[in-house]
């Protein structure tokens, strides 16, 4: 689960580390109130869940209260675009305000979990500011890792090592490694996936100073972070991802016009791909889990139904824990009469297999029977749809 | 013959008064799994299925009954727990369905089996089955395996029922079938797997069938490149369509980068000298040709 840069900053400050003096705003009243507190050139930034916030107009240095009203007025209810949110941008409903620093350098911090070693590494790089993964592609020389020992946790001379390797004066060191030790702290307190401050920067005044912010938590661990889980800004969602997220569906809105329904996550993906070998492009990812019961399937139907580019349903469904015949009453239950002509090709496989063929049947539904994948891609580009 | 599991395996059940672990239960009795024992804290003292004692405490139902391996449906909470507590038993293979484990969890119980030498599968996995040796220590469908030569390891649930399905169609059996998990942070890999299936005699080849997301199927490819596994490998990854930055279900299953993508991990495995499987509807096909 994505933290915004707010919350996270908020966080970070409760672990020592210092962030930019700010507020944050939800009107350009707001804003300008902020920056008269602030008294001096400021930063307005929009928060939303995405990054290269910048490239999309989403980062604006304001020299008055007034031009940051401006500022805020121009970013606050827009949909912002940027080079990771797709054409259809996020909705932009706080924007923070903050001190402009004078800056001297930009590094890279960042924690996360490394599959390889199976650890916490932290990562730390001089050539802060741009996307890490860019840096790693251009310069790999200059990502530095330190990967931490389970048992004692992260070690100051590891962040010293850190800090001299990147150049950073000795003097210095010691406060860099200071600030490493507080994210991982936080980083463990909060079971984070990933931490990351690009950039952390070293003021003129020699202040080490977190200047954005990035935390993500791991969703597994959510279940002991009832206040974290509280802070999920569902507006940031695709309003059917949202959705299916509520109701505990794994669901991913693509964009092609082939709605699937499936058992596991694996055998989505597959399907997904089976419908490209088709020659088409799948309209999401939908995993409706292991027992899934009538209610489930139905609300996942509905899911699939209420994106507008859906022309044609696969279902796949390899049954083991899931029933055929569940599966077939929450389908045939939450397709409405107006939709009936849709067509749809149906895999099933497991137990109670002909009652659900039956319950198809039976509801006089635009259904195809498949027994294979290989049949699913010949019955997809057979059909015509109306 | 099979890995990992065979007639010989002495199965505990660990969460098997909940109702995954009892429906569970009943299904690997039902396929000839022998089960010797069930754990359930603060549930000892029954006995399930007419003949499977519930213990407290592992350590007491290792010392009872002589269990060797054990099988988890534990809630995530208490997950880690309870594979720390088979470590200590003295268990060597430890197969965990458990899904939502969370991943610092996991950091610290792999650390601590690394000092240990106990296998973990898992988790989020569907378990483990040598159909030639009516051993099934997992939650896998019953009628879909066929005894045969053929390894299978997956990152997936039902795509590996998928996988395996279109084998048995094909003619094809199965030595032996291991889901090694869909999270980012599992005990046994793709290369564990490969080490172990390279050693069975009665293992001919292997269908790997990676995902998006992670680095595990470039590890087997470097494996397979330094010789470590010679048998033929069959390979199809899943997700050749998912989009960047996404979680596809699995936690482990989301392009964080180029290594993460279908493509980048077909493109290793083929240069290792894998035969590519060009969807997941060719599975069966390709491996009956190939094997020609």
């Amino acid at each position: 689960m994505k933290l915004h840069e707010y919350q996270s900053k908020a966080l970070l400050a409760m672990y020592g580390l210092l962030v930019p003096h700010g507020g944050l705003a939800g009107t350009p009243a707001e804003a300008r109130h902020v920056a008269e507190r602030l008294a001096g050139p400021c930063v307005v930034k929009a928060q939303v869940y995405a990054g290269g916030r910048g490239k999309g107009g989403g980062i604006r240095v304001v020299h008055t209260p007034h031009e940051a009203e401006t500022a805020a007025a121009a970013m606050l209810g827009t949909r912002l675009v940027t080079p990771q949110t797709g054409p259809q941008g996020l909705p932009v409903h706080h924007v923070l305000v903050e001190e402009a620093l004078d800056i001297d350098r930009e590094l890279y911090l960042g924690i996360t979990i490394d599959s390889g070693t199976e650890s916490v590494v932290v990562v730390a790089s001089r050539a802060g500011g741009t996307d890490i993964e860019t840096v790693a592609h251009d310069h790999p020389e200059l990502i530095l890792r330190q990967v931490v020992d389970p048992v004692v946790g992260f070690q100051a001379f590891q962040g010293r090592r850190l800090a001299i390797d990147m150049g950073l004066p000795a003097s210095m060191a010691r406060s860099l490694a200071g600030q490493m030790l507080a994210l991982y702290n936080l980083f463990m307190a909060k079971d984070c996936s990933l931490a990351e401050i690009n950039p952390l920067v070293v003021t003129t005044d020699d202040r080490v100073v977190a200047l954005d912010a990035k935390l993500t938590i791991d969703d597994d661990a959510l279940f002991r972070h009832e206040d974290l889980a509280a802070l999920r800004d569902w507006d940031q969602f695709d309003p059917l991802e949202a959705r299916a997220a509520k109701a505990g569906i794994a669901y991913v809105k693509l964009d092609g016009d082939v709605g699937c329904l499936v058992n596991g996550a694996g055998l989505a993906m597959a399907t997904m791909d089976t419908i490209k070998a088709a020659g088409f492009s799948p309209a999401n990812f939908l995993d409706v889990g292991g027992g899934a019961d009538p209610q489930r399937v139905a609300m996942a139907t509905d899911i699939i139904l209420q994106d507008p580019s859906v022309k044609r349903i696969l279902v796949n469904v390899f049954g083991g824990i899931a029933r055929c015949d569940d599966i077939a009453r929450g389908i045939v239950q939450a397709i409405p009469q107006e939709r009936r002509a849709l067509p749809m090709v149906v895999r099933l496989l497991g137990t109670n297999l002909e009652e659900g063929k039956a319950i198809f049947r039976a509801s006089g539904l635009n259904v195809r029977f498949v027994n294979s994948l290989l049949e699913a891609i010949e019955a997809l580009q057979a059909l015509t749809v109306p | 013959m099979s890995i990992l599991v065979n007639k010989d395996t002495r199965l505990l059940v660990q969460g098997i008064t909940g109702a995954q672990g009892q429906f569970h239960t009943a299904q690997m009795l039902a396929y000839g799994s022998n089960i010797v024992a069930g754990a359930t804290p603060g549930r000892g003292g029954r006995t399930l299925f007419d003949r499977v004692p519930v213990f407290d405490e592992v350590e007491e139902a290792v010392a009872r009954t002589g269990a060797n391996a054990s099988i988890l449906f534990v809630p995530a909470p208490s997950a880690a727990d309870a594979i720390l507590e088979t470590a200590d038993a003295g268990l060597k293979l430890i197969i965990c369905i458990t899904e939502g484990v969370p991943a610092l969890d996991m950091v610290k119980v792999l650390h601590v089996l690394r000092e240990k030498d106990v296998t973990l599968i898992g988790p989020n996995c569907p378990g483990v089955i040598s159909p030639g040796e009516w051993c099934r220590a997992g939650i896998m469908p019953l009628d879909i395996h066929l005894p045969g030569r053929i390894g299978v390891a997956s990152r997936s649930g039902t795509l590996t029922y998928e996988a395996v399905h279109q084998l048995t169609q094909a003619g094809i059996g199965q030595s032996t079938c291991i889901g090694i998990g869909g999270d980012q942070l599992v005990g046994t890999g793709f290369v564990d797997a490969l080490a172990l299936f390279q050693e069975d005699p009665e293992t001919d080849a292997v269908v790997l069938i990676g995902e998006i997301g992670g680095v595990k199927e470039q590890h087997a490819a470097e494996f397979v490149k330094a010789r470590g596994f010679t048998k033929p490998l069959f390979v199809v990854v899943a997700g050749q369509t998912a989009p960047p930055g996404k979680r596809m279900g699995h936690a482990g299953a989301i392009i964080t980068g180029k290594a993460a993508l279908a493509s980048s991990k077909i493109a290793a495995l083929q240069e290792a000298g894998a035969t590519i499987i060009p969807g997941p509807a060719y599975i069966g096909e390709t491996v009956k040709q190939g094997l020609r």
